[in-house]
């Protein structure tokens, strides 16, 4: 395959992820509609108030939160990058050869590394 | 013209087949996990909606269909409205690079067509990664919207599970496409033919059984299961992120877990024991026989993950959140990393293979 061929193929495979998509999106919008149209609607302050253990809500939910969250999304940040270099790799190791087994045994090393210095600084602590 | 017409409603019919299978399975499943659990505590479990309560997730979705779908008044409607189906599409659409069965290709109306797997892409397991994450996004936007502590608690302990589990589904898959040499999964359930110490797990060089611990671990945490179901622990957090949700935007919250269940059930399967590929060769069939069989031993290991699922259920009791994290973070990653490190040591000695 080559060319002309190829982009028609990936055309036609990716088009019917395309549609399965625009049908899954279909399927939600169209449940949600019907549901919609023979639901009671009968709102009041009591109903639409949150749930706070049946007391009323004695303050606005967006209150702040530990900093523990944000380091764990930058340490997934960091460390997800490394995975998604790895899987290239992985794909062409019976043609990389003794190089390309080095090269990733060093890349690993360096991704053991950056692991080990966030335990000693206690980024993975969750106190 | 012709063409495309042809292959557009050949298309559409499969999604089609593929969505009710999946949203069939995932009405059995709300009973079969009741029963199951029921049956292991010595209970009956659902008993009075038909004979034996099998039409309960009929009565459960048509109550849920008919209730009133709440907002809450400081909700940010938008998003509260949006993030159910945000869950729900990503775990639907996941199936679209599955083979149910044998990679067949027949010809109808001059349109070559394979009729048990929707797309057979060349980056068909990174293309399930990438729409998983996604799915964290409905999760955390539900959580966050509500504008109840509850949900933002909840939200805010399933956007941190969900990445650090995340990344040891990452990692514990790379062994595998070590073996591989690709990340198609029609590719990698052929690798495995021909009996059962083919597949992965069983595979020489180096078997991925340690790989798929952390799978199936990562997995189970991924899709908020017990014992993981921290974001949802209703002894502390009540619902959790879908606290202030109500009637069919409930549902979806509801289908997309067992969904997603489903679909790491599946790639489960397609990644460790070998697909639609029976354990002895003679057991396979021949022929147009292929796929009949083909499709139930798919259908048979992937009940089997659906089973685990729910037994450890019963079993095992929820952890604390900062055992959580040090289990993902401490145990499962370094683990991980050394059996990839040590699949690439012996797939380099043993090439070939």
């Amino acid at each position: 395959m080559v060319g002309l061929d190829l982009f028609s193929d990936y055309l036609s495979s990716y088009s019917a992820i395309l549609i399965f998509i625009i049908i899954a999106f279909g399927f939600g919008a169209v449940t949600l509609t019907l549901s919609w149209l023979v639901q009671p609607k009968y709102p009041e302050t009591e109903k639409l108030s949150t749930y706070e253990c049946g007391a009323e809500p004695f303050s606005d939910s967006r209150m702040p939160f530990p900093v523990r969250y944000y380091v764990i999304a930058m340490l997934f940040v960091i460390f997800d990058i490394e995975v998604i270099f790895l899987y290239p790799w992985a794909i062409t190791f019976n043609q990389t050869g003794l190089i390309g087994f080095i090269e990733m045994m060093i890349f690993i090393g360096l991704f053991v590394v950056a692991y080990v210095y966030a335990w000693r600084k206690g980024a993975l602590e969750w106190d | 013209m012709l063409d495309f017409g042809v292959r557009f409603a050949l298309t559409v019919s499969q999604i089609g087949v593929v969505m009710v299978a999946v949203l069939l399975t995932v009405a059995a499943l709300t009973l079969l996990e009741r029963k199951v659990l029921s049956w292991m505590q010595d209970r009956m479990g659902p008993m009075e909606v038909g004979p034996y309560g099998i039409l309960q997730p009929v009565a459960d979705g048509l109550k849920l269909f008919f209730k009133e779908d709440i907002i809450p008044a400081g909700a940010n409607r938008v998003m509260f409205m949006m993030a159910p189906v945000l869950s729900l599409v990503p775990a639907l659409i996941g199936f679209a690079v599955i083979p149910f069965g044998p990679n067949w290709t027949v010809e109808i109306f001059d349109v070559e067509f394979k009729p048990f797997i929707i797309s057979d892409i060349n980056i068909g397991i990174l293309y399930i990664l990438a729409f998983t994450s996604i799915g964290a996004y409905g999760i955390i936007l539900g959580g966050w919207s509500s504008n109840s502590k509850y949900s933002l608690l909840g939200g805010l302990r399933a956007a941190a599970q969900l990445i650090s589990y995340e990344l040891n589904v990452g990692l514990s898959i790379v062994g595998v496409l070590l073996l591989t040499g690709s990340l198609s999964m029609v590719a990698i359930t052929e690798a495995q033919a021909g009996g059962f110490w083919n597949w992965y797990f069983f595979a020489f060089p180096f078997p991925q059984a340690i790989a798929f611990g952390v799978f199936i671990i990562s997995a189970v945490a991924e899709t908020n299961r017990v014992p993981f179901d921290l974001p949802e622990a209703e002894s502390e957090l009540v619902a959790g992120f879908f606290t202030e949700y109500s009637g069919m935007r409930f549902a979806f919250f509801f289908l997309a877990e067992y969904a997603n269940m489903i679909l790491v059930s599946c790639v489960a399967t397609v990644l460790f024991f070998g697909g639609w590929q029976a354990p002895f060769t003679f057991l396979q069939g021949t022929g147009s026989f292929m796929w009949v069989s083909g499709i139930f031993w798919f259908a048979f290991k992937v009940s089997a993950f659906l089973f685990f699922f729910f037994w450890i259920r019963a079993t095992l009791p929820r952890l604390r959140y900062d055992q959580l994290m040090r289990f993902g973070w401490k145990v499962l990653l370094p683990i991980a990393i050394g059996n990839i490190v040590l699949t690439a040591i012996f797939a380099y000695i043993f090439p070939g293979s």
